[in-house]
């Protein structure tokens, strides 16, 4: 039975919570701008207790068991996380409040901005990009304001390796650049010829996520940063995989000129159900004027019996205002959280352990499904979710089919370079016990689309819903559940 | 920390994949570069952490401490005990996109219900499942408009009284577009109006965007302004305060395109600015032209109804550089506080929170009207922020009320030069009479000390 929707259990007259009689006298509003009807559910506090309670049983969550999910980073959330950035202090404070009456706030950004530049060797760090993609805005902003300033406009195109995520090309687009295709090799590197080949005057820059989609790191990553830069480009790091290279490498020492950091993945806030993420963005020294409005700095130096007084400045030739305020802010307290608790020792032990965990299963899984690039990989690997004896059997069976056992697929058809791609990440936060019950069951689908393919097919069998009609729901589009009209 | 791996776990783990150290999983990273220091303070114990970050936040005059009369597109309404309850549930905060909706109806269905209750607020037919915030929403609505028209309509009438921010940010996202006209200023922001906003109106321009209420507090009924609009071809979106949709006609009223907010009052804290909640909702017609995930109801193979994502073909994973926008996934446990507040409050919640607003906030103005030197517009119909012309400069005056235990109001000098003794004030239901009566006395007697 499925759960009702709240507009279809609601019972008019019904109240969920109680306000305070009015204390002041009554006053009306112009009856030109009176609303005459408001088609909002009425429900009991209860109702709505259980209703959520009954939806939040229909989904999967790390808490529940393995989550795999390539790309995603799906590591534990520390529960202190969700307590430090309640903290009232924290949580009751306006973002126009004057700045000495919010010093804790700035000292927390302050601190934050220090150490992922120590973490990851850039000279400036932004808080104010909202997600990853959001960062990825703001780094394709700061190329085009960086060759603007040099009055170098020719630079209209940025390059994109073919193993990129969706957001790369979208994002060049976003911030005025055409993006350009460039092919990976075979060991799962940027084809060197073809950089070359495809560097000029136009360049604007690339931008290249290292540990690559598939897990393997660039390995020519010094000789890729130099083909860009002897053309005038910038290099921009899609900081998606920086899990794997926690205390391990340094990007902005390596020669990255930007990179965006994803605190919902690297740093265990909470995916949220899908956000709120933060993605941070770090620059070399030469970039930190563009870096977007605003970043906290030290106003007047501390002395020994006095903090510092911090503020919020607008950098010089800033790229301007991405979003409202200063970032997000509940976000930015639980990594804050997060790397206190680490320390530099703890976090180089969460890239140790995120490449361990996915060496791990990859050399068990290799042995039932084609691994493409057969080399030691980073926090993640990519297999094939197909076999060439079994033509009718997809990775999106597989997917599916794991979902009976309990455990969340990996990702799927991504990267597009490999055939029906199982994008598999375990993370630093999984016990060898859980990696090796995952294999079992990865081991045991395996030989079930070899016996019984029809199990595939025909999974997920023990889920709330089975596979959903997706072309129904974009043709018939029903979008909302309860329209006026309609009553 | 948090990491379950014991020594001789992790040897046999190396052992199996033929390493001897985990060192040795990272010989393909520049030896140069490899390990290099790094200059952080010693790992804390959660006891530890929790005392420092306590300690930070103890460092704040936070708004539990202080009586709250700030607002500017972040506000200090009350929030139902039962929505963070729910929220704390780790099935839904550990949880991420729905990609396997077999295992995520219950992320979709609550993604359903918020897109329902968005668009049935903003009288809109359609709603996506949320932006990054205000300011970024606004910007989006810019960037569909672009994309409707193809790039052959380019320019943008921002209407000089919405949230600074908003203008900052949409001026940055259309930026990188060549050739755009932004046409966001006036002389004098109190002289705006809809008249001079359809005074620039062309068969150029691609979008009119306004504010309701304006940035000042101002409520102006956009009926007419909204067939002017259409009448030269344009799109019409209105960013809008979704607590004062409580009792303000909605903007659907206005035949608006696109209806755009910070959906932060409804059951968020202010938390220092963020995470927060951008909504946008708009007409069946143009639902394929805007950005962001959108959840649809379908069915499974046996006809049990569910939930999917729909309409990706707009989005950056399938179409890459041709799609509008990059927006993934965003603000998924706000929009679920959202839900969860506006199913609390329902029909009659909202509506009271609305009144109470409304009200508290009129009774303010009327008690600081009444003291020597401060003056309000008294033409200007508002909703719960208003603008005070003070005797003496603002800032002196709120480090008064600060020093007082009340904070102040947001010293409108600060953004236009023009209003540099005006300070615009918040009040919510959260605010009783008693709050009221001590900010009246606390401005009387700043200005008979001064």
């Amino acid at each position: 039975m499925a759960e009702p929707t709240i507009y279809e259990l609601s019972s008019p007259g019904r109240i969920g919570i109680r306000f305070p009689v009015s204390d002041v006298p009554q006053q009306e509003l112009p009856e030109n701008l009176l609303r005459k009807e408001l088609p909002m559910p009425e429900l009991s506090e209860l109702d709505v207790i259980r209703h959520f309670t009954h939806l939040s049983r229909l989904n999967y969550s790390i808490d529940e068991g393995f989550y795999p999910l390539g790309s995603c980073t799906m590591k534990f959330n520390p529960r202190i996380n969700e307590v430090t950035a309640r903290l009232p202090g924290f949580l009751n404070s306006h973002p126009f409040q004057p700045i000495e009456t919010i010093q804790g706030n700035l000292a927390v950004m302050y601190l934050l901005q220090e150490w992922l530049k120590e973490i990851t060797g850039f000279h400036s760090v932004s808080l104010q990009p909202a997600a990853g993609a959001h960062g990825e805005l703001v780094g394709g902003l700061i190329m085009r304001a960086f060759h603007k300033k040099r009055k170098d406009e020719k630079r209209t195109k940025i390059l994109v390796p073919d193993s990129a995520h969706g957001t790369n090309p979208a994002t060049s687009s976003m911030a005025g650049f055409e993006p350009v295709n460039i092919p990976s090799d075979k060991r799962g590197n940027i084809d060197l010829e073809k950089l070359k080949a495809l560097c000029d005057e136009n360049t604007a820059g690339l931008m290249l996520t290292n540990p690559n989609t598939l897990g393997l790191f660039e390995e020519n990553v010094l000789e890729v940063i130099r083909i860009v830069h002897d053309a005038g480009g910038l290099v921009y790091g899609d900081g998606a995989n920086l899990n794997a290279l926690l205390g391990v490498v340094k990007p902005g020492m390596m020669g990255f000129d930007i990179l965006h950091i994803n605190l919902h993945k690297t740093f265990s806030t909470p995916h949220g159900g899908g956000g709120p993420g933060s993605g941070p963005v770090a620059v070399l020294e030469h970039l930190s004027s563009f870096l977007p409005d605003p970043v906290v700095d030290i106003l007047e130096e501390g002395s020994e019996e006095l903090p510092p007084l911090y503020g919020l400045i607008k950098p010089e030739n800033s790229i301007g205002r991405v979003k409202a305020f200063h970032g997000h802010f509940g976000v930015i307290v639980r990594a804050l959280t997060y790397v206190l608790m680490n320390g530099a020792e703890g976090l180089r032990d969460v890239a140790k352990y995120a490449v361990l965990n996915a060496n791990y299963l990859m050399g068990i899984l290799k042995k039932a499904y084609t691994l493409p690039y057969d080399r030691t990989c980073k926090h993640e690997f990519v297999l094939e979710g197909v076999w060439d004896e079994l033509p009718e059997i997809h990775a999106l069976d597989v997917a599916k089919r794991l979902m009976d056992y309990g455990i969340h697929p990996p990702t799927n058809y991504f990267p597009l370079i490999v055939k029906e791609a199982l994008m598999i990440e375990p993370t630093e936060t999984e016990s060898k016990q859980t990696l090796d019950e995952f294999a079992r069951v990865m081991l045991q689908i395996a030989k079930e689309a070899h016996e019984n393919p029809e199990l595939l097919h025909e999974a997920p069998h023990h889920t709330p819903v089975g596979r959903l009609d997706e072309v129904k729901a974009a043709r018939d589009l029903v979008l909302c559940c309860w329209r006026p009209e309609n009553d | 920390m948090f990491i379950p791996h014991t020594d001789s776990e992790r040897q046999e783990m190396l052992k199996c994949i033929g390493k001897d150290s985990l060192e040795s999983l990272f010989s393909d990273i520049p030896e140069k570069y490899r390990f290099p220091k790094l200059d952080l303070p010693p790992a804390l114990s959660e006891m530890e952490a929790l005392q420092e970050l306590t300690e930070l936040a103890s460092a704040n005059n936070s708004c539990d401490e202080l009586i709250c009369f700030l607002g500017a597109g972040s506000y200090n309404h009350y929030i139902p005990a039962a929505v963070d309850m729910l929220l704390r549930r780790g099935d839904f905060f550990t949880a991420y996109t729905p990609y396997q909706p077999e295992i995520s109806q219950g992320t979709l269905q609550a993604v359903f219900e918020f897109q329902s209750l968005i668009a049935n607020l903003t009288g809109m037919e359609v709603s996506n499942a949320s932006h990054y915030d205000g300011a970024t929403a606004c910007a989006e609505a810019c960037l569909s408009a672009y994309h409707h028209f193809r790039g052959k309509r380019n320019k943008f009438i921002i209407s000089p009284s919405l949230h600074p921010h908003y203008c900052d940010t949409i001026r940055t996202y259309l930026g990188a577009l060549d050739g755009i006209q932004i046409m966001d200023k006036s002389e004098s922001i109190q002289q705006v109006n809809p008249q001079f906003l359809a005074e620039q109106i062309d068969e150029n321009t691609a979008l009119v965007i306004v504010q309701y209420p304006d940035f000042l507090g101002r409520v102006v009924d956009f009926t007419s302004f909204g067939k002017t609009v259409h009448e030269a071809g344009s799109l019409f979106a209105v960013a809008v305060n979704p607590i004062a949709l409580g009792l303000l006609k909605p903007p659907s009223e206005f035949d608006a395109d696109f209806v755009v907010g910070e959906g932060q009052p409804l059951g968020i804290p202010m938390s220092f600015g963020g995470p927060y909640l951008g909504f946008f909702a708009t007409k069946s017609e143009l639902i394929r032209k805007i950005s962001g995930r959108i959840v649809g109801e379908t069915v499974d193979g046996k006809g049990n109804r569910g939930y999917v994502l729909t309409l990706t073909a707009r989005e950056q994973h399938i179409r890459r550089e041709k799609a509008t926008s990059n927006i993934c996934t965003n603000q998924g446990l706000m929009a679920l506080a959202a839900t969860i507040y506006m199913s609390l409050l329902g029909k009659s919640g909202l509506r009271k929170v609305a009144e109470l607003c409304y009200q508290k906030a009129h009774y303010a103005s009327e008690q600081i009207a009444k003291i020597s030197g401060f003056k309000i517009r008294k033409e200007w119909i508002f909703f719960n922020e208003f603008v005070v012309e003070c005797p003496e400069n603002p800032k002196t005056i709120n480090d008064f009320l600060l020093h007082e235990g009340v904070l102040g109001g947001l010293d409108l000098g600060d953004y236009y030069p023009e209003m540099k003794n005006c300070i615009l004030f918040a009040v919510t239901e959260k605010n009783t009479k008693e709050d009221i009566d001590i900010l009246t006395e606390l401005l009387e007697e700043a200005v008979a000390n001064g």
